[in-house]
């Protein structure tokens, strides 16, 4: 009789610790849009979202975060197109390429590289990457370019796992029958397998896109911080991430509200691509 | 067509070596400008302006590694011990904890900390403390947990559960002594996934945990891990040197705990071989 009271007492705490993250997640959704609503209700909709003019400063001040939708748009776009073509060859040679004692070192070191925490990038890219850029394109090295270069690099784990697992998903009956109509390794991987794995591969890039548009910290240190339209990829942009960073340590009274705001914008954002990641991954498509 | 194939091969092999010479250029830069600047006067009891010693940095890091893990493994491992052992695969609970658990893994951790700062800080009432930053962090680390729970879990036989059924083992015991153990390796390895991000982590914890560099004196003292205490250096400008060797300490204790992650995995490939 005892046992059987604990059983369902251990149960009924095993249920209760699986709320949790459901919990969680209904305390950040209303924490996060009954606290930035409002001041966007009070700035304006469209003034907020489409207004030019970042400044909080002045007198009347002006709430327009454009500039950065903009500019973390303008990175994510940058950071995909270096990290996806680099991560989806590198995917396929760790797949079909590497010899498994090579396999057996690399593998840990895409793990590494995912485990790196954002500081250190965003310090390399500060001591190594600004310098560069500076050097060659002139300017102050910490442009678009630069936080694009240095996402495209910290998306690459992200995409190499996602676009791995999904071609040794493939059956080997797709390689096999390529390889039997006469075709070389390289067609058959990439015009037999790399269909079939498809979807593992775009949702891999959906994930990096989610990783991109919500990196803060490495960006910070790369990207400029300028709160203005960046007109041309050498200039320095500011993204809704660093815009939240950057000024909530002296924020008040609206500024503040409208940084949470930035906030609400961010998350409905991300809140969507990984609607469309859970949806690519359930093969909706 | 042999012109495309080899076109093909030199893109990937190129790709390939691109990829892996930057982690070996990032780690090898940071650690040859680095170690110079790994003095013992970095390591001071106390952290002052003119000797900005990483030293209580540390002692946060570890008071918050252990803190969030402290929250986080309980309600993370439960969770993944009701969703194999206790829940049917396709009911409409299991499908939601499912969905969230994916949606708090893709939120970037600005926003947790966004949230950490609007619930924990101002809500609640516990200001810039430890104490926030540690249940900020251990919301964001608990989907680790639950999956690689889950993952180590249903690796275990069913005939184990059988058998100790069989014996006239309840189901509560059997998952204590007969399917937790089995599994403890793989909850291990995502558990030391978790002390990674937690180590790792700056934006979360800006205004969560805040800046101050000193050793908390309790829960609800503000205080800076290791990563802020880099982020500041950096960020500040004045003590570069410093910002070198802490970011060795840093990078050395990520390769140590994904040299640790990799290690386990291995093992539990090979148990997986003899069993």
């Amino acid at each position: 009789m005892k046992r059987q009271s604990l059983d369902k007492f251990m149960e009924i705490i095993f249920f209760i610790s699986a709320c949790v993250s459901i919990i969680s997640v209904i305390l950040i959704c209303y924490f996060m849009f009954a606290n930035g609503i409002p001041g966007i209700k009070k700035i304006g909709v469209l003034n907020f979202l489409f207004g030019l003019d970042w400044s909080p400063s002045n007198i009347p001040p002006s709430f327009g975060i454009f500039p950065m939708i903009v500019g973390s748009i303008y990175i994510t776009f940058g950071a995909i197109i270096i990290g996806v073509p680099i991560g989806i060859l590198t995917a396929m040679y760790l797949a079909k390429f590497c010899s498994p004692r090579l396999y057996k070192y690399l593998k840990p070191a895409v793990n590494l590289m995912a485990g790196i925490p954002s500081i250190i990038y965003g310090f390399f890219g500060l001591v190594v990457l600004v310098p560069l850029i500076r050097n060659i394109f002139g300017g102050t090295g910490s442009s678009i370019l630069t936080a694009s270069i240095l996402l495209g690099i910290m998306i690459l784990p992200t995409i190499i796992g996602l676009s791995e697992s999904a071609i040794r998903a493939v059956p080997n009956s797709y390689y096999e029958g390529a390889i039997a109509l006469g075709a070389t390794h390289e067609y058959s991987i990439v015009f037999a397998m790399l269909p079939a794995a498809k979807s593992g591969i775009l949702s891999s890039i959906v994930l990096g896109i989610g990783r991109a548009i919500g990196e803060t910290m490495a960006v910070i240190m790369v990207a400029g911080n300028q709160a203005r339209m960046p007109n041309g990829i050498l200039k320095g942009v500011r993204t809704l991430t660093a815009n939240i960073v950057i000024e909530m340590g002296y924020a008040a009274d609206l500024h503040r509200e409208a940084l949470i705001g930035t906030g609400v914008v961010l998350f409905v954002f991300i809140l969507i691509i990984n609607g469309l990641f859970s949806m690519l991954k359930r093969k909706v498509f | 067509m042999t012109k495309l194939s080899k076109l093909i091969k030199t893109l990937v092999m190129l790709s390939a070596f691109l990829t892996f010479s930057i982690l070996f250029i990032i780690i090898g830069y940071i650690l040859m400008k680095g170690i110079p600047h790994i003095k013992p006067s970095l390591f001071a009891l106390k952290y002052t302006t003119e000797n900005v010693s990483l030293f209580p940095a540390i002692i946060t890091t570890l008071i918050m590694t252990f803190l969030s893990l402290l929250i986080s493994c309980p309600i993370g491992i439960f969770t993944g011990i009701f969703l194999i052992e206790y829940s049917k695969k396709e009911s409409k609970l299991v499908e939601l904890i499912r969905l969230t658990t994916e949606t708090l893994s893709g939120i970037p951790s600005i926003v947790y900390g966004l949230f950490g700062l609007l619930f924990f800080v101002t809500s609640l009432g516990m200001g810039f403390s430890i104490l926030s930053g540690a249940l900020t962090l251990s919301i964001m680390i608990l989907p680790l947990i639950i999956r690689s729970t889950e993952e180590a879990l249903l690796a275990v036989p069913n005939n184990l559960r059988e058998a100790s059924f069989a014996l006239g083992a309840g189901k509560l015991r059997t998952i204590f002594k007969i399917v937790l153990p089995t599994a403890i390796p793989g909850i291990f390895s995502g558990i030391i996934l978790a002390i990674g991000r937690i180590v790792g982590e700056t934006a979360a914890l800006v205004y969560t945990a805040g800046t101050v560099p000193q050793i908390p004196k309790n829960l609800f003292s503000s205080s800076r891990t290791l990563a802020i205490h880099m982020y500041s250096l950096s960020s500040e400008g004045l003590y570069t040197n410093e910002a070198y060797g802490t970011a060795v300490v840093l990078l050395v204790v990520v390769i140590g705990i994904n040299g640790l992650s990799s290690l386990i995995a291995k093992k539990l490939r090979k148990g997986e071989l003899n069993g």
